[in-house]
């Protein structure tokens, strides 16, 4: 019982929601880049959050399911279409044997998902199924899917579908508000500086993947210039380079950078910025800790309510 | 205060403790003392604690620990407050036995991409600079950059040169390099811009075993010349 790649399209990978707690040995988290959606299809199929699911980039993957599943896909909107009849996402669907799974027109975003019922079932590396393209190593192979890959995938019995409502629909707005919290070298930036960085709108530039953004916009510059030594880093954190220029880690960054840090993402905003890409500007507010750690905790609760949600419509199905 | 280490957020899971912005082994040995601190004690929630040349960073799930931690406001002030109470009882400096991890290299041609390049800009014949590199025993100051890359330090300042211009896209794997004063050794194949001094079959990461890497931040490291 296997999900058959057909075509493998730019960069297609299993992830799950990282490989934590092994940037000490210089090991990248990877996982996926929305985790947001990840764990939303999880939870409407049934799943555990942390369950394994595939990444797709545009052009996307072609996938054909050698099992009868639930599935759902999520993410970015590439038009979705099983057989050619279009899926909407952020509900569950049942596929047959036999069917095959397109993306064939990017309407919005990035990066879409397919989570399956039970999660995609490559083993686990360390504590996690994600694909570390750097190290050759987890997911499928360690490395993206090409054409004729078989992906195991348990079959499932067809159950009621189960929608996602709209509170949790990405809203995909032109030219996102980035939330942030200051880095460590935020206080060193120049008056006009700080002005720019919380006032101007900065573009993706095409140097924007899996491992970072790079940014292009009016250049920052702080106090005076430091030289740094490496330290850790993490997903979302904004180095600022010497051109003044801004990158932003990714999922696939590496554990540690020499650059000022001159901000955060906070993390719900992570998956706004996930789907955003080269030629999308985006704009970045600024708030404190407490008001970030209140933003997740509040999706957290959402997330809560979606799985109570999902469980109660599951027994209903039931009867 | 120069020694009070400042302890700031790295985005709201995250905590950064900066010992000072400098490469010295003093503040190395604070960072990797402060981070074996937090592996063993592992408060709720605690994710890994990270060091680098003069810092260590603490991750943490920020659920987790705001459901152990209520009486704070934040998560980050519940592991702040951790972080001081690490601070307090790391005043009492354990020298703790280094590890000597012995690496082989061979120096040969074909795995010395740049001896020559070490030799002009040094003005230092080749056996002279391959004599000064293993005459030292270097520190591993911390991991990053790729799975099991281990900065070490610090290189004789009259083979110290810098990285090149333009970086290689694939430095083969176990090519050990020179970018200034930090020297180390390629566990994967990747592109680089080091200096390749040489080339080792040590395995720096194996995913396979237990132990993902060879080198840990505070070792130390001997470079023997192997005959081919």
């Amino acid at each position: 019982m296997t999900l058959l790649i057909r075509k493998p399209g730019i960069l297609t990978t299993v992830q799950d929601l990282g490989r934590v707690g092994e940037q000490r040995s210089g090991l990248n988290p990877s996982g996926v880049m929305d985790c947001a959606a990840a764990r939303i299809l999880n939870i409407i199929l049934g799943n555990e959050e942390r369950d394994a699911v595939l990444e797709t980039h545009f052009p996307a993957a072609g996938i054909e399911f050698e099992v009868d599943v639930a599935i759902a896909v999520g993410g970015a909107d590439f038009a979705a279409e099983i057989d050619g009849r279009p899926i909407r996402n952020g509900i569950t669907v049942f596929a047959k044997t036999g069917s095959v799974l397109s993306f064939p027109k990017r309407i919005r975003g990035q990066r879409a998902y397919l989570a399956v019922r039970g999660g995609v079932q490559v083993d686990e590396w360390r504590g996690s199924r994600s694909t570390n393209l750097i190290a050759g190593i987890g997911g499928f192979a360690g490395r993206a899917l090409s054409t004729g890959d078989r992906i195991p995938c348990a079959s499932s019995p067809e159950t009621r579908p189960v929608a996602l409502g709209n509170s949790l629909q990405p809203g995909f707005v032109q030219c996102p508000t980035i939330r942030i919290v200051a880095g460590n070298e935020y206080e060193f930036l120049t008056a006009l500086s700080e002005r720019s960085f919380l006032r101007e709108e900065f573009l993706l530039t095409n140097d924007c993947n899996r491992m970072g953004y790079r940014l292009a916009g009016e250049p920052l510059y702080l106090l005076d210039s430091r030289d740094m030594v490496s330290s850790a880093v993490t997903f979302g954190t904004i180095q600022l380079l010497p051109d003044g220029q801004m990158i932003i880690l990714m999922a696939d960054h590496q554990t540690s950078g020499g650059y000022p840090r001159v901000g955060n993402v906070v993390s719900v905003d992570l998956p706004v910025l996930a789907q955003c890409g080269p030629g999308d500007r985006l704009r970045f507010e600024l708030v404190s800790t407490a008001q970030a750690e209140r933003l997740a905790l509040q999706f957290e609760r959402e997330l809560n309510f979606l799985r109570v949600g999902c469980r109660l419509q599951g027994q209903n199905a039931d009867y | 205060m120069a020694d009070t280490p400042k302890i700031f957020p790295l985005g709201e899971s995250a905590l950064t403790i900066d010992f000072g912005n400098a490469i010295s082994v003093d503040l190395n040995d604070k960072a990797i003392a402060a981070a074996g601190w937090f592996q063993n004690e592992r408060f709720p929630g605690f994710i890994e604690a990270v060091p680098a040349y003069s810092s260590v960073v603490v991750y943490f799930d920020l659920i987790e620990v705001r459901r152990h931690f209520s009486q704070y406001r934040t998560a980050f002030e519940a592991v702040l407050t951790i972080a001081q109470r690490s601070l307090n009882s790391l005043r009492h400096k354990t020298e703790s036995d280094k590890r000597i991890v012995d690496i082989p290299v061979d120096f040969g041609n074909s795995s010395a991409l740049d001896l020559d390049v070490i030799s002009d800009q040094s003005g230092l014949p080749k056996h002279e600079v391959l004599d000064i590199f293993t005459a030292t025993t270097y520190r591993v100051f911390m991991l990053g950059f790729l799975p099991g890359f281990a900065y070490m330090g610090e290189v004789d300042e009259r083979i110290a040169i810098p990285r090149r211009d333009t970086p290689r896209l694939r430095v083969p794997k176990g090519s050990v390099g020179i970018a200034g004063r930090q020297t180390g050794v390629y566990p994967l194949e990747s592109p680089g811009g080091w200096q390749i001094i040489g080339r080792t079959n040590a395995e720096l990461f194996t995913p396979d075993k237990d132990e993902l890497c060879l080198l840990h931040a505070g070792d130390l490291v001997r470079f023997h010349p192997v005959s081919r």
